[in-house]
């Protein structure tokens, strides 16, 4: 993996000015995977989109562990609802009367 | 430019006192907060209603200067100068415990920025790097065009994008192009691009994923005979061998001559071609004639 694209884990909750024991509950979850190379924790680049919701959803909603791990279980369903939804108005289309 | 009015956003009235307005803006916030709904255009743009809302009415200040001249606007500047001359001090905080969202309160009203100028990033925003604003777009193709892997190059936000887009694309699909959002917020990563397809319905053929429908006109002559037609698909024109005594509505199955299943290169959906029967018009006496012999003999 490229060292480029890793954050190390103690940078970042500096710079967001969270507590780590945040991030590591995140992981233990399975919300979030680290990277651990020579004992030190890095964060893939690509997981910070989610990385920052979980921040906003602990931090500005007040929302706890459990409750972020069923937010993102539902928000998981919705996306796939919606993935099924395009695939269904796509076939609903073809049935409807041209103008 | 038209007048905002914040309270009715919030749904408070103008007496509401700063707890009232804290509770409210939070409970909305929530509702409509991007983070929980995904692609949502609505909900994200009342969110930043209400952030704006919030903005002004959570500050003192920026209430009082909005109660004395929010209908007039255009005379708040006259406001900010009897101000300064009494010695005081511009304001650059923000609302308090105002959500951040997606790109924080970069997308503040016409109205606002008139009344308060540009808006420093402020709450947790001020403190930390954030990645930038997504932006979502739409990019419409016709079917002819979706069946093609071509290039596409649009403008988003006076900057010039050139993509491929690949054969098979669906109606509706998103896809994300990485970087190309809005810049980071205190030297963050720059956001997303979203960039949702839509696709015309076309008149000729309907599509269900990789499948292709559509209608094939056939005389009566060959239907009853059979024989040799050319028929168009996206791919270009087939000649294709209809057998005697076919019926009107009879559908049959073209293999791999639908559509390109999206990133599998060489690989293509059906085609369901329906015949429609077309019975000769305009028909001389002769031609009567033999028809009518040939319903004696068959009845």
């Amino acid at each position: 993996m490229q060292k480029e694209n890793l954050i190390p884990a103690g940078e970042f909750c500096m710079h967001y000015d969270i507590e780590f024991s945040f991030i590591h509950s995140l992981q233990e979850t399975g919300l979030l995977t680290m990277e651990n190379i020579s004992g030190a924790e890095f964060i893939h680049i690509s997981q910070l989109a989610e990385l920052e919701k979980f921040i906003r959803l602990h931090y500005e909603f007040e929302i706890n562990m459990q409750g972020i791990e069923a937010i993102t279980h539902l928000l998981q369903r919705v996306k796939t609802m919606q993935d099924e939804m395009i695939v269904l108005k796509n076939k609903l289309r073809m049935y409807e009367i041209e103008e | 430019m038209e007048f905002i009015d914040y309270y009715k956003i919030l749904g408070i009235d103008k007496n509401a006192s700063p707890e009232e307005i804290k509770k409210t803006y939070r409970k909305l916030a929530r509702k409509h907060h991007p983070d929980l709904n995904p692609g949502d255009k609505k909900a994200h743009s009342t969110f930043q209603q209400i952030n704006e809302a919030n903005e002004v009415l959570s500050d003192p200040e920026k209430r009082k200067k909005y109660d004395q001249y929010g209908k007039d606007w255009q005379h708040a500047e006259e406001f900010e100068k009897a101000r300064q001359s009494q010695g005081s001090h511009a304001y650059a905080g923000t609302g308090a415990g105002s959500f951040s969202g997606r790109g924080g309160n970069e997308d503040f009203s016409d109205f606002f920025a008139s009344m308060f100028g540009k808006q420093e990033e402020g709450g947790r925003s001020s403190r930390v790097k954030f990645r930038g604003q997504d932006y979502n777009a739409e990019l419409n193709l016709n079917l002819n065009e979706a069946y093609h892997t071509h290039q596409q190059t649009f403008t988003i936000n006076e900057k010039k994008i050139r993509i491929t887009v690949p054969a098979g694309v669906e109606n509706g699909q998103v896809i994300k192009l990485k970087g190309h959002g809005s810049e980071g917020v205190n030297g963050g990563p720059s956001g997303d691009l979203y960039i949702t397809f839509k696709i015309a319905a076309d008149a000729k053929f309907k599509r269900a994923g990789s499948d292709l429908y559509t209608t094939a006109e056939l005389y009566l002559y060959t239907a009853v005979l059979g024989g040799e037609i050319t028929v168009d698909t996206l791919g270009g024109k087939i000649k294709l061998k209809v057998k005697p005594e076919t019926q009107n509505g009879t559908k049959i199955r073209l293999k791999e001559k639908g559509f390109p299943v999206y990133k599998e290169e060489g690989k293509f959906g059906d085609l369901y071609l329906t015949f429609s029967i077309k019975t000769p018009a305009n028909l001389t006496e002769k031609q009567k004639e033999l028809f009518t012999e040939l319903s004696k003999s068959s009845s």
